[in-house]
């Protein structure tokens, strides 16, 4: 079972191709691409639709809807002489509670909504309406953070895709967005509609050369220039590209078709797929910050830290060296010594040391042991080991290796009596069935607030 | 006929923490309370309003965001509910309101006469932004008055705040105008905060008060400026340094509301009651009231 994105979208946001796209030509060519777009969903094996708009501003966070049913009428807070939307919609809750706990393993403030006439925005109305009628297949819906950067959007990516790859879903990824969306400020008539300026006609099809050609993360990376250039500052900037881009794992050689490119009331509205079959171009240098765990300014409530369990003491941190053999990965803790993650030997994976750190924030699943003044604090030795076996499988993964290559562990609890039966039942959930051989030995200390720590050999 | 006119001009800021607070029926959540110095400060405005007489409140809030000009609700009844979208943990209200649409009319042809670009909202499923109800709450929870909801146009999104107060100072004056004809007592509510850069994160409860404050001293300084400037009846320092202020304090008068207000009372050198001050989730808020009724002819 392997969970992917089967096809990404980008698709526009006003209301004019459900109401009225019978009342100018390029509204209906709207519309007729959107129905395109429909038929290929309907021909892939796509079980799920997700849609990033940005019509969907959040400020707490990322907010993901996960009402079974979001159901209402909706009404376009301009265009509201079109007339109204009643919608039903049908959400993935089991993905979208999933999404939002990966969201915070993160480092990502998240939650999820549902509310009994909870406000869907008019994008996710429209997209869904005329990409998934008849909810054909479920949806998840997510906001956009009015202060978030690019890291925190691809962080807020990465997450989305750890549930994608976990559940096996077949997903179709939708940023629901105007390219340019400078409007008329006055009422026009439907046939005097335009692109706002030659200035942005000429940028958005700059955008759409690009996205033909599968170079959506160039797009990506030119979203601040594009967003300077030819977007409105409304609450939200060009980030949709940033999300989509790094659902797609940053790549920029997708095959893209531009179904259409249309004006509706002076914005750019175009409909664009983007299949994950590479159109045999080279790959693109990733020159961004690949941000795994967001550690941006999510605590700006809390007085002490260390009640997220952020460690701002301890032993100083180093890059993990490198060699020959060495297999080092920004996905796992920094060393405290001058130490590779991992060192490869033959057929054989010999790790370091690895303890329940998180990479990014340095922060503890499950709490430290002591709070910087030495006074014990309580903790989670479950969550600690949790987080122990993953960063295990971080690092393996990285060496080309799994944890269900694992041959040896050798295991460092420092208060046995206390922790040993919350640790050995994680074991039993994780490693345990694999079945190495392990050791577990009660110790006095480890260098970091930690009560667990593992030395692991693996087959490669 | 009687020439209609301003009882009173308000700020009067919406953040739905406050209705939250104040746990009334129509609102599903139920908090502890919280915020309670803004909320003491809305009422002492509705006990300096509660012998005031008026037919109708004219509010223009920054959450009916429109940017294909400024547009008036002109449907007679609305009930429904609001949830909003950036707290609705906080905020599911079920309203049922009556607009004075003829008034809504009246402001429309004005302003349109006056040059502007505007519409009437007339499809009756359309939902009453949260921002117009939790103000118009706070200030009057029996909601026993008609109202007319005002859009705020974004034109700042498209333009500058010198742009934006052009028109809110004209769209200001046409609504004075239309009062006048009226022959209709009015209460003009300006909704929204003053310095307005959020936290990102959320206390547990949202109601815990050892976690409130303003998001930075800059925010701080600029909130006392404005409302020193309100005390000393200098609104025309207001307008003038209002760009300044949209930039450096984030503030949600750029949505144009207070701008508005300002215009529609003739730019009053008198000075405005400050009845509360404190921050919601970091932004700043104050209400305030211009006593209009009392400054004579």
């Amino acid at each position: 079972m392997t969970g992917e994105v089967i096809k990404s979208l980008i698709v526009p946001a006003h209301p004019h191709p459900v109401l009225c796209p019978e009342k100018n030509e390029g509204w209906q060519r709207v519309r007729d691409a959107y129905d395109g777009a429909r038929k290929q969903i309907e021909e892939s094996d796509a079980d799920l639709i997700i849609v990033y708009s940005t019509l969907w501003p959040s400020v707490i966070g990322h907010q993901i809807q996960a009402d079974p049913n979001p159901e209402w009428v909706m009404v376009d807070a301009d265009f509201h002489d079109l007339g109204s939307i009643h919608y039903s919609l049908k959400i993935d809750t089991e993905f979208a509670e999933a999404w939002n706990q990966a969201n915070i393993k993160r480092g990502l403030e998240s939650r999820t909504v549902a509310y009994h006439g909870f406000p869907v925005d008019v994008g996710s109305v429209v997209a869904l309406e005329l990409l998934n009628p008849n909810n054909r297949i479920p949806a998840v819906i997510c906001s956009t953070n009015v202060y978030s950067n690019r890291a925190e959007t691809t962080v807020l990516a990465k997450a989305c895709m750890d549930v994608v790859k976990a559940q096996g879903k077949k997903v179709v990824a939708v940023s629901v967005m105007s390219l340019s969306n400078r409007m008329f400020t006055e009422p026009i008539e439907p046939h005097e509609d335009r692109i706002h300026s030659l200035k942005d006609d000429e940028w958005n099809r700059k955008i759409l050369e690009f996205l033909s050609e599968g170079r959506l993360e160039d797009v990506g990376q030119l979203s601040r220039t594009i967003h300077d250039q030819i977007r409105v500052k409304k609450v939200v900037a060009f980030k949709p590209m940033w999300w989509l881009s790094a659902m797609n794992d940053n790549r920029n050689d997708l095959t893209g078709q531009v179904l259409a490119y249309e004006p509706i009331h002076g914005a750019g509205a175009a409909v664009v797929v983007l299949d994950p079959e590479s159109n045999g171009t080279g790959d693109k240098e990733y020159d961004e910050d690949d941000v795994e765990f967001y550690g941006g300014d999510r605590n700006v409530l809390e007085s002490d830290l260390e009640e997220n369990g952020t460690v701002n003491s301890g032993p100083a941190l180093y890059d993990p060296v490198e060699g020959a053999n060495a297999v080092n990965t920004s996905k796992a803790p920094k060393p405290v010594g001058a130490y590779p993650h991992a060192r490869r030997e033959g057929d054989l994976i010999y790790l370091s040391g690895v303890g329940p750190r998180q990479p990014g924030d340095n922060s503890i699943p499950g709490g430290p042991i002591k709070d910087s003044n030495g006074n014990p604090l309580n903790y989670d030795i479950k969550a600690q080991t949790r987080a122990v076996v993953d960063n295990i499988a971080r690092i393996l993964e990285e060496a080309g290796s799994s944890l269900e290559k694992v041959i040896d562990v050798t295991s460092f609890l420092v208060d046995m009596d206390r922790d040993f039966s919350g640790y050995n039942e994680v074991w039993a959930e994780t490693l345990g069935k694999v079945g190495p051989t392990r050791t577990t030995l009660a110790i006095r200390a480890l260098p970091t607030p930690i009560a667990v720590e593992m030395k692991v050999i693996a087959k490669v | 006929m009687a020439k209609g006119s301003i009882v009173a001009g308000c700020l009067a800021p919406h953040p739905p923490h406050l209705v939250y607070a104040d746990n009334p029926e129509q609102n599903e959540p139920v908090s502890e309370g919280g915020w309670e110095q803004l909320r003491w400060g809305y009422e002492r405005l509705r006990e300096s309003l509660e012998d005031v007489d008026y037919d109708v409140i004219v509010i223009l809030s920054p959450h009916w965001q429109t940017y294909v000009g400024t547009h008036f609700i002109g449907v007679e009844k609305c009930s429904s509910k609001s949830v909003d979208p950036v707290f609705p943990n906080l905020f599911r209200f079920n309203y049922d309101l009556a607009i004075d649409v003829e008034l809504a009319e009246a402001i429309h042809d004005q302003a349109k006469s006056g040059g502007m670009s505007v519409k009437m909202m007339t499809n009756p499923d359309f939902r009453v932004d949260y921002g117009t109800i939790v103000s118009c709450h706070m200030v009057r929870p029996e909601w026993d008055k008609p109202i007319v909801s005002i859009s705020s146009n974004r034109s700042l999104s498209y333009y500058s705040v010198e742009v934006m107060q052009e028109m809110m100072i004209e769209l200001g004056k046409s609504t004075a105008r239309a009062i006048e004809e009226s022959g209709k007592k009015c209460l003009l509510i300006a909704s929204n905060s003053l310095s307005h850069r959020h936290f990102v994160t959320e206390t547990n409860p949202p109601e815990d008060m050892s976690k409130e404050h303003i998001t930075s001293h800059a925010m701080h300084l600029w909130d006392m400026r404005m409302i020193e400037m309100m005390r000393q009846g200098k609104s025309q320092q207001i307008i003038n340094e209002m760009p300044e202020f949209c930039e450096q304090a984030i503030a949600e008068t750029d949505g144009g509301a207070l701008t508005w207000l300002l215009s529609a009372m003739g730019v009053p050198s008198e000075p405005a009651i400050l009845h509360g001050y404190g921050t919601i989730i970091g932004t700043g808020n104050a209400i305030m009231e211009w006593p209009c009724r009392n400054w004579g002819a």
